[in-house]
Formats: C-alpha cells, structure tokens, sequence
C-alpha cells in the first residue's frame, strides 16, 4: 500500500493557500479581459480596468489578490489505497492552513464560534474540508478559498418538480437580483441542481472548482448555463456600478434527486474566483 | 471616465455637500478604517454613555480589514468590504461626525436618511481591487481594539486613493440610476 506522510500535506496546502491568494487562475482573468472589450459602460470598463491590473500586481508582487483571503474550502479525493502516515489526514490540511495563512501574510477571518463569542481563531482554521474516498493510491487536493462579500449573497430555494426549468431560471435569478451588486461582480455563479438541500449546496461549491470555458458536459445543462449568463448580464449590475458585464460564466452541477424534490442552490462568487487543484 | 476631483482630508460638510453622485474622486489625507467587530464595540460603548476612542468629527470612515503587511510594506491588500454589513451602526456613528463613508454595496433607507440630515457623502471603491488600492496608502497606525486583529480602528494615511461617489447627500443613488440605464432584462 502507498503511504504518504502527513507532513507533505501540510506543505501542499500551505503552498496552494498563498497561491490561490496570490493568483487568479488564467480562465479567470481571460475572461474579464474578454469582457472588457464587450463592456459598454464607461463607469463599468474603468472598474475592469482596475480589476484587470490587481490582478497584475497581485501575481508580479505575490500579493493577495483581495484582503478577503477567505474562509478555506478544501476538496479532497482520497484513493482508498493510500495510507497517511505520521498524523490524521484533516489535521494535516488544518495545519496546512494555518502555515500558508501565517506564512503568506494572508488575513486571518475565521472565528471559531459564530453567535456568542465569535473571537477569531487567529490562523485561519479550521478550514471547510470536504472528503471523498475514490478508487486508487493517490490524493488529490482542492484549495478553494471563499470570500463572504459573495457567500452572504448566495442562497438556496426548495422547488418541486412541477417548477421544472422556468422555475430554476426564476429561483436562480431571484438570488441574483437580490444579490446586486453587492458581491464584487462581475461575478462566477455556481449553481447546485437537484440531490438533498445540503447536496445541492455542495454541489454549487463544486461548481466552481471547474474553469469558466468548461460547460457542463449535458448539452441540456450547457444550454441552462448559457440561458443564465445571458439573463444575468441583462440585469445591468454590470463590473458593480452598472454595465453589461455582470457575470463571467455560470457553472451548474447536478445530482440525482427525490420523486417529490428539485432543491436549486446558488454560490456567488466574487471576481476572485480562486482555487489551485494538486495531485499527490 | 469624468475628470477626477482631488479631495484632501479632514472632510468637512461643506466638502461633502458640493460632491455628486457619479463624481470619480482621488483623496489624499487621513482616513479611518473600521468594520464590523469595531462598530459593534462603538455603538455598545455609546449605549454605556463611554467616550468613543476616536474622534469621528469631519473624519471620513472605510470599511475594511486588511491583510497583515509584508516586512517593509506600509499595509498589506486592503479593499472595500460590503458597507450594508455596517448599515445598523451607520446613524449612530454618523452622528458622532463622520462626512464620509467609503466601502462597496448598497446601503439601507436609514442610513441614506440619517446621511441626508448630516451631510454624509457615500463612496465606493472597487470591490476586490485590493492589491491596486494598497498602493495608494503610505501608512496604517492601529488607534483601538488592537485585540481585534484586522478588525481593529486603525488611520490610514493614503495619496490619490481612487473613489466613486454612489450616494450623495441628497440621496441621489448611481447604483440605481446605473443599473437601470443598462437594464434589458425582462419578465424577472
């Protein structure tokens, strides 16, 4: 059986915070330039242009992209075939977290309970770490850090299945509408489709681990995605002040749901749509 | 893009009420960053009948947290964080003095009221251009709750930071009038 040391994750995840902080992936930052050559609004292509050269800075300086360096969402897929070794897997990615976040001056904004006493936790952690075991001996690791400009924004609606598409379109631009323009568009919207309301949720997170020129492999979910952006874009939330631009892509994912159920979750994301995948 | 109109602080009323909704502007001067866990501890210190660690008169507030700065650096990446969070300590707070809030986002009718009474000028900076915005401060000294971490009182010292009035003291808004001029979407 392969065996991994705890130790190497930690080191990992260190390595991918400061640089899911650090860089906005390419798909990204194409996309916004893209948009600046489509956008009409004086006000929302001077906002691009800011947008477009922090993006710049940030990747020449090794400077956070944005000072909301996130709550961090890790993804991993464990090969039921690897063993850790010298500590628990979870601890290791925690202490990963608490490296990255100290070592690559990244703001610290977790508090470790949220009504009472809400005093934060000073390292970052503990981080939303999600696990799945999968076939094979190796790890693979998602680093998704998640500002809450966006996350207050993002919802979820429980539909039946007689709202069918017209009622997606509707749930999910009701979320939108309401959003504005607070979550820092030109947004990315991760949309979850179907399974349990918590499925749902999970899985419009996981939409947004995929690249904003990947469409949906379903031709029908492809289609919803590009219906979405569209109506999106007619809002006229533009780059925050107004504009066409006020989306970049929409990702939906979907998972198989209840006879009586058709649970719709929205993430927004923010233009600092970060995450670095590795495979160890 | 409009020219710019050059703004040095402290930020006096008089300051406030020639600015428009829409007016691209560059401030030089002190401002004073506070966010959430700091407005809480204000308005509860007020509640107590204490005195407020800052003076607020004609000062202008941004709402931020930044990140912790690198060795050498002044700050470290410090955009706007959503101004709506602050919305039920804004009235109290702006009776203490402040001419000027800068953030991002849309604010509540209290606070567009309690900004026409004192004269209040609302700006936004560009949400998530926070390592573009760090360029124009020069120095970050913690004045309150250091204990809060990124969410302490602290004065920035900045040169030419980049603003947009959305909300001017009459309560015209450049969000709504914006929106609604780009606004194709129909039937939602």
């Amino acid at each position: 059986m392969r065996e991994i040391d705890a130790k190497q994750i930690t080191e990992t995840v260190a390595q991918m915070c400061k640089e899911a902080a650090y860089y906005l992936p390419d798909d990204v930052y194409n996309a916004m330039k893209k948009a600046r050559e489509t956008e009409t609004s004086p006000v929302g292509q001077n906002v691009l242009d800011q947008i477009i050269r922090n993006a710049e800075i940030a990747k020449a300086e090794d400077r956070p992209y944005c000072q909301d360096t996130g709550m961090t969402i890790v993804f991993l897929e464990v090969g039921q075939d690897l063993h850790i070794t010298g500590g628990l897997l979870e601890d290791a990615v925690n202490a990963g977290i608490s490296k990255g976040y100290t070592e690559g001056y990244l703001r610290k904004s977790v508090v470790g309970e949220p009504l009472f006493n809400r005093v934060n936790t000073k390292d970052n952690t503990p981080g939303v770490i999600y696990t799945k075991i999968v076939a094979g001996d190796k790890l693979k690791i998602t680093v998704a850090p998640k500002g809450f400009g966006s996350e207050n924004k993002s919802g979820i609606k429980m539909l039946v299945p007689a709202d069918g598409v017209e009622g997606v379109k509707k749930a999910v631009m009701d979320i939108i509408l309401h959003a504005s323009m607070n979550p820092c568009p030109p947004m990315v919207v991760g949309v979850g489709i179907g399974g349990t309301m918590d499925r749902a949720a999970l899985l419009s997170k996981l939409a947004l681990t995929r690249s904003v020129d990947e469409r949906n492999p379903m031709p029908e979910y492809a289609k919803l995605e590009g219906e979405l952006l569209e109506l999106i874009n007619q809002t006229g939330i533009g780059p925050q002040l107004g504009g066409n631009t006020s989306a970049l892509a929409v990702n939906v994912e979907w998972g198989p749901t209840h006879i009586a159920g058709l649970p719709v979750a929205v993430t927004i994301c923010c233009h600092a749509m970060r995450h670095k995948q590795r495979v160890l | 893009m409009a020219e710019q109109i050059r703004i040095q602080t402290p930020f006096t009323e008089e300051m406030s009420r020639k600015l428009k909704a829409g007016d691209a502007v560059l401030i030089s001067g002190e401002i004073i960053a506070a966010r959430d866990a700091a407005h809480k501890a204000m308005t509860e210190a007020l509640a107590r009948g204490e005195k407020l660690p800052v003076d607020w008169q004609n000062q202008m507030v941004y709402y931020l947290g930044p990140t912790p700065a690198k060795p050498g650096d002044p700050i470290g990446s410090c955009g706007p964080t959503t101004s709506g969070r602050m919305d039920a300590y804004t009235p109290t707070m702006l009776e203490q003095g402040i001419k000027g809030m800068i953030g991002k986002g849309s604010r509540s009718k209290e606070v567009v009221e309690s900004m026409k009474k004192n004269g209040v000028t609302y700006f936004a900076a560009v949400g998530g251009a926070a390592a573009l915005i760090a360029k124009s401060v020069k120095k970050y000294e913690v004045l309150a709750y250091p204990e809060l971490g990124p969410e302490a009182v602290a004065r920035l010292t900045v040169e030419d930071f980049p603003a947009i009035v959305v909300i001017d003291c009459e309560g015209n808004n450049l969000y709504e009038t914006n929106q609604a001029k780009y606004r194709t979407l129909k039937g939602y």
